[in-house]
């Protein structure tokens, strides 16, 4: 019987929680990875290995991996630098196994590769390259590459979102990138349309559809058929613009999930207090609010960008985590909730695993 | 041979270090080096580009502070502490 089992990342260690096979009972080993703050966890369905990507304040940045669903951790930061002349690296935002390679994208916001599921890493130079690096500026989490989207089927396609600098994307593995924000505002510039700056928070591929991408911003919500070359707003009937989570249905391209939070610069919580989880069925042309079993009075929770998750059961669960530490689940795509558990510490991934 | 005091976490971290290890070194770095050699990694853990000691990582030889290209003489003992840092 298939079970769905979770893997968050928190700002004091990775835990996991293993779901039974009705997504009723939970029940929650952790803290992993040594109480490190832990970014994002996924897991690599061609080894069965987890791997997490941080950075301790003492010890540098790393990227964990298990092999046995949690229980032992190994861990590396081989090759993760800009050399002893560039810019220090803190910590690791992301971490995406792909066509038997593993990146890693890290802050200041750099791209880097492993070939041998983690031990040693290199720099992906190419993205640091491009002709806009001088002009990247951070958001409020710092330079960050917070997002890696591989082509399914292509290894030399790959997509990347950098805070606060927009989208990129190669088509030669790599070697040279092409910033794709036509169409996406910047909202905080004097230029509402320059080709970087622009604050995606997160970015997401449509289910069996490579071109069609769906993205948060900072100053809206936005979708592209053409694999980002050109992107138009969606978030007319959405309660509010900003937000962090995009989560993407598997199977159905049209379906996805979103978060509003309040304005950027009044406090980014859930709207009124009131927790809501927002669901498109026509790609973004409309918009439904589902809260029952939410919060909808006094909850003045965030969520961010890596703290959704979908799993791939029918019908799909749906989970986030909150910045105080709680963790909702649905086992009916979105349509009613529950929590699934409280009193973790501020949750920065969810990843959604289906475990036979 | 130079003494290594590393600290509870950086033992839990990285398996098959000791709180206590005895190196040949004539420097703080030489020293770090060593141990990397018998635990693969744990250089990564306390030095940073540059190379420097990690900003949070306070290194002492004989109790004073100290820098990667700090001497170190037989029977030095060698402090490894993280910062007061954190919340």
């Amino acid at each position: 019987m298939t079970r769905t089992m979770l893997l968050i990342g928190t700002s004091k260690g990775a835990f996991i929680l293993d779901g039974d096979a009705d997504r009723a009972s939970w029940s929650l080993r952790g803290p992993l990875c040594e109480g490190w703050p832990i970014h994002d966890l996924q897991w690599d369905p061609a080894t069965g290995s987890i791997y997490a990507g941080g950075g301790s304040i003492w010890y540098g940045p790393a990227v964990f991996r298990s092999d046995d669903l949690g229980k032992t951790w190994s861990h590396s930061s081989e090759g993760i630098t800009y050399g002893d002349d560039g810019p220090k690296i803190p910590t690791v935002w992301n971490v995406t196994p792909a066509h038997g390679s593993i990146y890693a994208g890290v802050e200041p916001a750099g791209l880097f590769r492993s070939e041998d599921g983690g031990a040693n890493w290199s720099h992906v130079g190419g993205l640091r390259e491009h002709p806009s690096r001088p002009d990247w500026q951070p958001g409020a989490g710092g330079l960050i590459c917070h997002t890696i989207v591989p082509h399914p089927t292509e290894a030399e396609k790959m997509w990347v979102a950098i805070s606060a600098v927009g989208t990129f994307a190669t088509e030669d593995g790599g070697t040279t990138w092409e910033a794709r924000n036509q169409g996406v505002i910047n909202c905080n510039s004097p230029d509402p349309y320059p080709e970087t700056g622009q604050c995606v928070h997160k970015l997401v591929m449509a289910a069996g559809h490579p071109d069609r991408f769906y993205q948060q911003n900072h100053c809206g919500v936005y979708r592209s058929t053409d694999g980002g070359k050109q992107w138009q707003d969606i978030s007319a009937g959405l309660v509010s613009e900003f937000g962090f989570v995009f989560g993407a249905h598997p199977r159905d391209p049209a379906t996805g999930w979103v978060i509003p939070l309040s304005h950027p610069e009044e406090g980014r919580y859930a709207p009124g207090g009131s927790l809501g989880v927002w669901r498109t069925t026509d790609s973004g042309d409309s918009w439904r609010r589902h809260g029952e079993g939410l919060p909808q009075e006094n909850a003045f929770v965030g969520v961010f960008r890596e703290a959704m998750a979908v799993d791939r059961l029918d019908p799909v669960g749906v989970f986030f985590g909150t910045s105080t530490g709680q963790l909702y689940g649905s086992a009916d795509e979105g349509e009613t909730w529950s929590v699934v558990a409280e009193n973790l510490p501020p949750i920065w991934g969810v990843e959604a695993v289906a475990v036979d | 041979m130079a003494t290594v005091i590393l600290p509870r976490s950086l033992v839990s971290l990285i398996p098959g270090t000791q709180r206590s290890t005895d190196v040949e070194a004539a420097t703080v770095a030489e020293a770090i080096d060593r141990l990397d050699e018998q635990t693969p990694g744990i250089r990564n853990r306390l030095v940073d580009s540059g190379p420097m000691i990690r900003q949070h990582i306070n290194v002492y030889v004989d109790s004073q502070p100290a820098e990667l290209d700090t001497p170190v003489a037989a029977g030095s003992t060698i402090h490894i502490i993280p910062a007061v840092s954190g919340g």
